[in-house]
Order: structure tokens, then C-alpha cells, then sequence
């Protein structure tokens, strides 16, 4: 097999596309990279720092940005994928800019949408000015400001676990695995921003999985004082004074809670992506019940899709975070070029 | 006199279902409650004993409910109900006219081809013959499509058929028996005596060309007055005793007769007047989104009737009240639900053939005392005096924007009011009556009535539905209930509130406590009508579906309430509406994850509308400005 000869379309540029393209790209196929938006990145370029070791995102995505930075990529901004067929052994796509690209093989890096808190209309995201998602923070901290929508500094500040995520009422049963970890860490930037504020995690299960995530689980109790309280807010509201009062549970006490708090962070959850389910729709990609691409093989083919030739890396298949796309992106390298050698011999 | 011993088992069924209807309805009659037992008296005698008689004509002989609903099915019922009415009513005057002597007994009309085997020759006589032809012709068109509804429920245009019980089969048998019996003996007669008309004559004599007719014809006569004999005696035991309760039924109801809340004979008289047609289950979301096909209300009423414990039933409705208005028996279906679930579990009772002739007095039962839990921990009765009251409700609570679209209305229409429940209410109390329990629902009752009358309010304005019926219906209270769709039309006719239009297309789903349960169908309409274009729905007024969020129903999963309100939100957003529209916070919410529709409240649509003037000329003043009086008057 040449690989010079073969030619590659990765959906999306975002951590996974970028370096599945770019691993690619260095194993001498040609690669087309398409992006709807105007810049690569992916939601990596509205973060501010990563966990575990609070490193700025903006190196993250440099070294994404040399990773596509080779002869044999293309790389499509602003175009989306109207149409991907299977014709024989070639792969067609018809483009939202009206080419018609030809494949030997389709890596799908469709990612993940955020949920859309709107949802969860008891929060009262889009209605209260200071319930905010854990996004808006991380924009907020990259502006270097954290404050109300009158302008003061917050002293009181609550954050909601699990919104979207192990939800039976959004449709979402599974854990978006990253939520508990980023609640911590953002915990631990305001305090460190706003020194006075008191913080007041409200949790149903802490996930602290990761490498690194109960250290800084147990650092964010002991050296930062944020206050974990175990049970569901059930509801949101407003008082005259413009302060918000959370209704929750404490279900370690066993005694329901009334919560004054100037502001209000939601960490939404992951979602399959509106592009993804469009692709999924369009091609005959199969979906499992959690709306996520199911992958052929959840131990041994975590990158192959039902249909051979057509491969999926990172948040597409399920709530990852940077490391795991990574590693996802990577092995999908291995898995193209069995099939492509395959198809050769 | 004219006499054979194959009449005997008729005139034993006969005289059987005659002396035990008149018991039954005797019994009933005693068991009514005193005012009742006055209603009744007085509609017997009164206007109502002629729109009873109509009714029993249209409805029980006609079926003219079920006619306007599913013809195919109506046409059934009406040809085996009318028919045979038809049949003996000709036939009496038949056999009085032609027979041995006037006024025979009954067994001779019924029986009149056997002993006047050479009837129908002359040009009168041959036109009974022909009428009498045609009537037995029509009850077979609708027995033929009865037996195919048994085996494919689908000919009638159904879906679904109930399903029956052994001694039903068998009366179900001799029923279907008694018509195809009648013919072959009349047949067998006429083809002896070269008798008969165009049916009964010409089977007839085809017949007698090749079987021995003469022999043939009395064993078929037997066979036709076992069927009947047998159909009568076991007719207690069956749904067919919904045949004379229905009659019964009928009187009681135009007498002004209720279910009400608790169980008594009205409520037994309409369980047995079920004739089990099966209009329910059709009629059932839990049936055709949810596959649950086993407690729709033709079998909470047959459990009933048959003494089982039905609370799992009872308990396993939305109580979005469709069936109520489709039974054409105008059985009140979720009044009769509401009961069961107030008396809960209960055993299973072995009953003896002679027990289910004369059951056990059903309006006895006690309703289970309170020993739970004391609500003492509710705060201290405070209240403002004040106009208006607004109760949100914790369903509104939960869906904010409502909340704070209905204040946005009520500053900027500039009416004096107060805001009830704004740091959060007391439950009105619904929840727990929906499932049965009303002494505690009872304890939240008395609470917020209290609140109410100390505020001094004539007007109590709220954005729920199911707050609006339980304050409606089950709170003593003075004061006029509204709910905010009514209260935003009297805004919008007295000129308080200047509404822009919107471009927008909007459906409108009405919440089954709203509409079907308290009766407010137009209010809402009328507002989005003034505000936006106001596009109608496949599922209109009574015909709307439940959005499956129901608080009436424990049982079902989240995945089952899921898929119904999945069904209902895509048969009403069918015409690609810009908006979903409803006047239900708990609707909103349940169709909120259930479609990519934009699903909104009444109020926020108004809300949007309210012109910018409007709200410059209000602005100045606090959170809850309060007009001053003089502004009013």
C-alpha cells in the first residue's frame, strides 16, 4: 500500500480531528480536515485552564495547531457536510459549498455539544441575568472578571452538578465524566479570584475518575474551604433584591435547604452533537440510546463505526476529556491504515 | 289455546329477567340517598321522564353516540338493539293482529311462524311476512359483523376489543345463536308450507329441496327458544345486564343524579351499565403510545363488577379524562376511578352463583381513616390584605418564565394585586387527592383557604390548571377563581392591557385539567386568537391529549410517560407550528423535552406582545407597583 496514493476525510477540527488528522498526515495520506466554523479548535478555544494541572487551554491548542500544519492536509473552515455516501469502495461527500470530495476512509470528530441549560427551565439559565453555565464562566475567567450582571463581585456563588447529565427528565442518563472534575477546578479559580467568596458545590455523586482529580478534589475542601453539599437543587428563583435562592436537599442531614447565592453556576453536560446526528441521519451511522455514535466494538473497535471505512474519534463516541480524545485520536490511526491494507492486498 | 312444550325454556328466562330487573332496580332505588331518592321520584314524574324515554330511544336503541363516533361499529350495535326491538315490537302486532286471539301471551309473537306455519299468503299478511323478513335480515347484517369483531376488531374500525370472562362466552354464544336459530326454524316451516318471504321463504323452499324440512323445523325451534332462555337467565352474570341498568341508569341521570365523591348506587348503576363496546380503550394514550391495554375503564368497571381488587388499575391512569367524554353511555368514568383510589386495596372476594345474582350493597365501603402524618410544620397563617391574589403554584415555580411572565402582565395591566405564593406556597393539594388522599389533602386545603380569606382578596388568579380545579371545586371559598387565561381575556377586554400582534403560528394544546377537567375551553383560544395566528389541531377541545406528564399516574415509568408525550407533542406540531401553546406549566414542561417545537405559555406569548407604550407608562414604578385606587375608579 501507498499511502500517498490514499486519501482521508476527517469531520471536524476539534482535538480529535486535529490530531487524528495530523497523525495521520504524518503517515503520508492525504487528508482533508473540514470545519464548520471559521477556526479550528473546538470548544478547547473558549477554555480558560485545564484540570488536572490548571494549564493554560491556549497551549493545547498551539500544539493542535502545528499538528495540522503539514503539506498533505486541506483544511475546509466554514464548511459542513450535506451528504456522505458510500459508493463501492470510496467514500463520496458532498460539502455545504457545493464540492463533491472523494475518500478512501471518513474518520467522524464531530464532538460534543454543551447540554442547553434553557432546558432545565427550574434553573432559570436564560431568565435569572446571574445563573450562568460553567462555558460563561470560563469566558468570564478568561476576561479576567467574575461579576454579576450589575456589575458587583459575587460573594456567594453556587454550582450545580449533573445538569443534563444522569438526568432521566433531559433524556440523559449517562455521566458526562468531566462535570464533578470541572466543578472543582472552576471552585478553586473563583475562590482563588474572589478570595471571600463562600462556594457551595450541590452534587448527587462526586466523580473524581481521572488521574489526579481526588487530589484536587480533596485540596479544593481542605486548602480552599468550598462547601459540598450532597442533593439535588429542585429549583431556582429570583427575590426582589435581584439575589437567587436555590431550593435543594441536603440529603446527607436529611433536611431541605433554602440557599440565598448571588450567582449560579450550571456545568452542563455533554450532548451528541447536532452535526453528528445530522451525519449519523445522512449516512446510516448507527446511534446507541444514549444518542452518541455506538461504536462496532466497545472494547476491541472503540473507533470503528458500523459501516467499515468510516471511523470515529474522541467525544463523538461518548464524554471524554482532553487526554482520552487524544489517545482515542491516535488509535484511530492504526485502525485506518488495517483497513486501508486491507483493501489494497 | 295454542301451546308446545319448546316454548318452556323462553317463558322461564322470560318471567326470570322480568321479576329480577324489577328487583334489582328496587334495590337500587333504596339504596340511593335520600335526596336522591327525591330526584329521582320527582324526574319520573316530571320533564324528565320524556327526555329518559328520548334518550333511551336515541341512545340505547340507535346508538346514536356511537353512530356519530365510529359508524361501522354504531351500525352493530344499532342493528342487534334496534332490530330486535323492531322485531318484537312487529311481531306483538303481528300475532295480534293474525294470531289466535288479542293480547297473547308473549311466547306466541315470538314463536308466531310455529303456530301459524301457513301465514303470509294473502297480500296484507305478505307484507308483515316481507317487514318481518327485513328486520330479522338487518339484526344478522350487524350479528355478522359482531361475530367478525370477535375474531378482528379491526372491521368496526377498532383497535382494540375487550376481552371477556367464560360465563360471558356463553351468553355471548346463545346470543349469537338465538338470530341464526330463527331463521333456519322459520325457514324450515315456510319451506314446508311454501310460506315466508324473500328471506325465510326462499331459504326455505331452497332448503326443503333437499333436506327433510318438516323434521328439520322443530328441533331449530327448540334450539331458538333454549338460546333465548339461556341468554336471559344468564344475562345477571354477564355485561349484559347493562341492557335493563342502562334504562335505569338513564332515568337517574336526567333526574340530575351524580357520582359525586363517594361510592353509593348511582356509582354501582353506572358500573353495570357498561356494556364493555370498547369505545375506552380506543379512545386511551396509555393504549395507543404507552401498549398498556389492561386498565383502560371497561375493565376497571368489569374488576368492579366482578369484585376484584382493582387498585393497581384504579391506580394506572393519567385521568386525562377522554374516555369520560367518549363513553357513549356518558358513564362518569374518572368520578368512578376517583373513588377506588380513595378506598385503595381490597381483597379478593369468592362469591357464589346465587352472590352474583344479588351482590353485596357496594356503598358501604369505608374510606380509610387518616393515622399518617400531622402538618404541623406548616408555617403561620400571614396575609396582606388585599384585591387580587396571584398563586404561581410549585409547578409555575419550576417553570419560571411563566412566573415571571405573569407578573410582567399584571405590573404592566397596572391592577392592584398580591403575590400569594412568591417565596414559595403550600401545595393546593391535588396531588394528594389524585391519589387518593383527602384527608391529608384536606390539611393544605384548610391552610391556604385560611390565607385567602384573611387577605381579603375577591379574586384569585392562577397560572395552574390543576391548582385552578382543586380551588374550583374542593375549597370553600368566596372568592372568584380564576385561571391567568381568563383573568389576561377580562384584561384584554376592559382595555388594560394593549397587546401587539405577533406574526407567529401557534397550536394550542388544552390541558386536560383546564379543559375536560373544569370545562374552560374558549378563554385560552380567544387570547392567542388576539395575539397570534391561532392554527387548530387534529386533537381540539375535548378531543385533546394528555401530554403524559400527568401527576395522577404513579405507575407508569418515566420511559411510558416519555413515549406519550413524544405522540401527542408530534401529532399536534404536524402542521410545523412556530409555537406550541399551553396553559399548563406541567404540560410546558413535559412537552418541553418532547419536541424541537417551541413550547410556551399562554401567558409568556402575551407576555412578548405587550406593547412597548404600555410598559414605559408602568415602568416607574417598584417590582409589585401597586395602582393606586383612584387610577381605577
Amino acid at each position: 500500500m501507498h499511502s500517498m496514493d490514499k486519501s482521508i476525510i476527517v469531520i471536524g477540527a476539534g482535538t480529535a480531528g486535529m490530531e487524528a488528522a495530523g497523525q495521520l498526515a504524518k503517515e503520508g495520506f492525504n487528508v482533508t480536515l473540514v470545519e464548520k466554523e471559521q477556526d479550528t479548535g473546538g470548544h478547547v478555544k473558549s477554555w480558560f485552564h485545564l484540570f488536572p494541572d490548571r494549564r493554560d487551554s491556549k497551549e493545547v491548542l498551539a500544539y493542535l495547531n502545528t499538528q495540522i500544519c503539514r503539506e498533505n492536509i486541506t483544511l475546509l473552515t466554514g464548511t459542513t457536510v450535506n451528504n456522505l455516501e458510500k459508493k463501492h469502495d470510496s467514500f463520496v461527500m458532498n460539502t455545504s459549498d457545493g464540492n463533491e470530495l472523494k475518500a478512501d476512509a471518513v474518520v467522524v470528530t464531530t464532538g460534543f455539544d454543551l447540554f442547553r441549560s434553557e432546558r432545565k427551565e427550574e434553573y432559570g439559565y436564560g431568565i435569572y441575568d446571574n445563573v450562568i453555565t460553567s462555558a460563561d464562566l470560563e469566558t468570564m475567567f478568561r476576561k479576567g472578571e467574575v461579576k454579576r450582571a450589575n456589575g458587583e463581585i459575587p460573594e456567594k456563588i453556587g454550582i450545580v452538578h449533573c445538569v443534563g447529565s444522569r438526568d432521566e427528565k433531559s433524556g440523559n442518563l449517562y455521566c458526562s465524566k468531566l462535570c464533578c472534575v470541572t466543578a472543582v477546578k472552576q471552585a478553586i479559580e473563583l475562590k482563588e479570584m474572589i478570595p471571600a467568596a463562600k462556594i457551595f458545590c450541590f452534587y448527587m455523586d462526586i466523580r473524581m475518575g481521572g488521574a489526579l482529580y481526588e487530589e484536587m478534589y480533596r485540596e479544593a475542601q481542605e486548602n480552599y474551604e468550598i462547601n459540598f453539599i450532597r442533593g439535588k437543587v429542585s429549583e431556582i428563583s429570583e427575590d426582589i433584591n435581584n439575589k437567587l435562592i436555590a431550593k435543594v436537599e441536603d440529603t446527607l442531614v436529611g433536611r431541605p435547604l433554602k440557599i440565598g447565592l448571588d450567582m449560579m453556576v450550571l456545568m452542563a453536560g455533554m450532548e451528541m452533537s447536532e452535526t453528528g446526528r445530522k451525519i449519523a441521519l445522512s449516512s446510516g451511522l448507527k446511534t446507541g440510546d444514549n444518542r452518541f455514535f455506538s461504536p462496532a466494538d466497545h472494547h476491541f473497535g472503540s473507533n470503528k463505526s458500523n459501516l467499515s471505512g468510516v471511523f470515529y474519534a474522541g467525544t463523538c463516541t461518548a464524554p471524554m476529556n482532553i487526554t482520552d480524545t487524544i489517545s482515542h485520536a491516535r488509535a484511530v490511526v492504526s485502525d485506518v491504515i488495517d483497513y486501508l491494507k486491507g483493501k489494497s492486498n | 289455546m295454542q301451546f308446545d312444550p319448546f316454548t318452556i325454556p323462553f317463558d322461564i328466562g322470560l318471567y326470570f329477567i322480568l321479576i329480577y330487573a324489577v328487583v334489582r332496580c328496587v334495590r337500587w332505588f333504596m339504596d340511593l340517598s335520600r335526596p336522591d331518592k327525591l330526584r329521582l321520584q320527582r324526574g319520573f314524574f316530571g320533564r324528565a321522564f320524556g327526555q329518559s324515554i328520548r334518550e333511551i330511544f336515541m341512545e340505547s336503541l340507535i346508538h346514536r353516540k356511537i353512530l356519530k363516533s365510529n359508524p361501522r361499529l354504531g351500525y352493530m350495535h344499532m342493528s342487534l338493539a334496534f332490530g330486535w326491538f323492531l322485531l318484537i315490537l312487529f311481531g306483538t302486532i303481528e300475532a295480534d293482529i293474525f294470531g289466535e286471539s288479542h293480547l297473547n301471551a308473549p311466547y306466541k309473537a315470538i314463536f308466531f311462524k310455529f303456530f301459524n306455519p301457513e301465514h303470509g299468503s294473502t297480500g296484507f299478511e305478505a307484507f308483515f311476512a316481507f317487514l318481518m323478513d327485513l328486520i330479522l335480515a338487518f339484526i344478522l347484517s350487524g350479528l355478522f359483523l359482531a361475530v367478525l369483531k370477535r375474531f378482528s376488531s379491526k372491521v368496526v374500525g377498532m383497535k382494540k376489543t375487550t376481552r371477556l370472562k367464560p360465563l360471558d362466552k356463553i351468553a355471548l354464544t346463545s346470543l349469537w345463536l338465538i338470530f341464526p336459530s330463527r331463521l333456519l326454524a322459520e325457514s324450515f316451516t315456510s319451506g314446508t308450507y311454501g310460506t315466508g318471504s324473500f328471506l325465510t321463504g326462499s331459504l326455505g323452499s331452497w332448503l326443503a329441496s333437499f333436506l327433510p324440512a318438516e323434521q328439520l323445523a322443530y328441533p331449530f325451534w327448540w334450539l331458538y327458544s333454549l338460546a333465548l332462555g339461556v341468554f336471559f337467565i344468564l344475562l345477571p352474570l354477564t355485561r349484559y345486564m347493562h341492557i335493563p341498568t342502562e334504562l335505569f341508569l338513564i332515568f337517574a341521570r336526567n333526574s340530575g343524579i351524580r357520582t359525586g365523591d363517594q361510592t353509593g348506587s348511582y356509582s354501582e348503576i353506572q358500573t353495570y351499565s357498561c356494556s364493555s363496546c370498547g369505545i375506552c380503550i380506543d379512545a386511551c394514550q396509555l393504549n395507543f403510545s404507552a401498549g398498556i391495554t389492561n386498565i383502560q375503564s371497561a375493565y376497571l368497571l368489569k374488576g368492579i363488577r366482578n369484585n376484584d381488587n382493582v387498585n393497581d388499575i384504579a391506580q394506572n391512569c393519567l385521568l386525562c379524562g377522554r374516555c369520560d367524554k367518549k363513553c357513549p353511555v356518558g358513564i362518569e368514568l374518572t368520578p368512578i376511578r376517583m373513588i377506588r383510589r380513595r378506598i385503595g386495596e381490597t381483597e379478593k372476594e369468592k362469591t357464589t352463583v346465587l352472590k352474583r345474582y344479588l351482590p353485596d350493597r357496594k356503598n358501604i365501603v369505608p374510606v380509610k381513616s387518616n393515622d399518617k402524618q400531622v402538618y404541623n410544620f406548616l408555617p403561620a397563617v400571614e396575609s396582606e390584605k388585599t384585591d387580587i391574589l396571584f398563586f404561581a403554584g410549585c409547578m409555575t415555580h419550576l417553570n419560571p418564565a411563566i412566573k415571571n411572565s405573569m407578573i410582567k402582565i399584571l405590573n404592566a395591566s397596572g391592577v392592584k394585586y398580591k403575590f400569594l405564593d412568591e417565596k414559595g406556597g403550600v401545595c393546593c393539594g391535588r396531588p394528594l387527592m389524585l391519589s387518593g388522599q383527602d384527608k391529608e389533602a384536606r390539611e393544605l386545603i384548610n391552610y391556604n383557604s385560611k390565607l385567602i380569606w384573611k387577605s381579603g382578596a375577591h379574586t384569585l388568579v392562577t397560572s395552574c390548571p390543576i391548582c385552578y380545579k382543586v380551588f374550583k371545586e374542593s375549597y370553600y371559598l368566596d372568592v372568584e377563581v380564576l385561571h391567568h387565561t381568563q383573568f389576561i381575556k377580562m384584561l384584554i377586554e376592559d382595555g388594560s392591557l394593549k397587546l401587539n400582534f405577533l406574526r407567529k403560528r401557534v397550536v394550542y394544546h388544552s390541558p386536560c385539567e383546564l379543559g375536560r377537567g373544569s370545562g374552560v375551553y374558549d378563554e385560552p383560544k380567544d387570547v392567542l386568537k388576539h395575539v397570534a395566528r391561532l392554527e387548530k389541531t387534529d386533537f381540539e377541545d375535548d378531543n385533546s391529549l394528555c401530554c403524559g406528564g400527568s401527576l395522577a399516574n404513579m405507575k407508569l415509568s418515566f420511559r411510558q410517560k416519555s413515549k406519550i408525550a413524544h405522540d401527542a407533542a408530534a401529532e399536534l406540531t404536524k402542521g410545523n407550528p412556530d409555537i406550541l401553546a399551553t396553559a399548563c406549566p406541567l404540560c410546558k414542561k413535559t412537552f418541553s423535552s418532547a419536541t424541537e417545537t417551541h413550547v410556551a405559555d399562554i401567558s409568556e406569548i402575551v407576555a412578548e406582545a405587550i406593547s412597548l407604550v404600555q410598559i414605559k407608562r408602568n415602568s416607574g414604578k417598584k417590582y409589585f407597583s401597586i395602582k393606586e385606587s383612584a387610577d381605577i375608579l
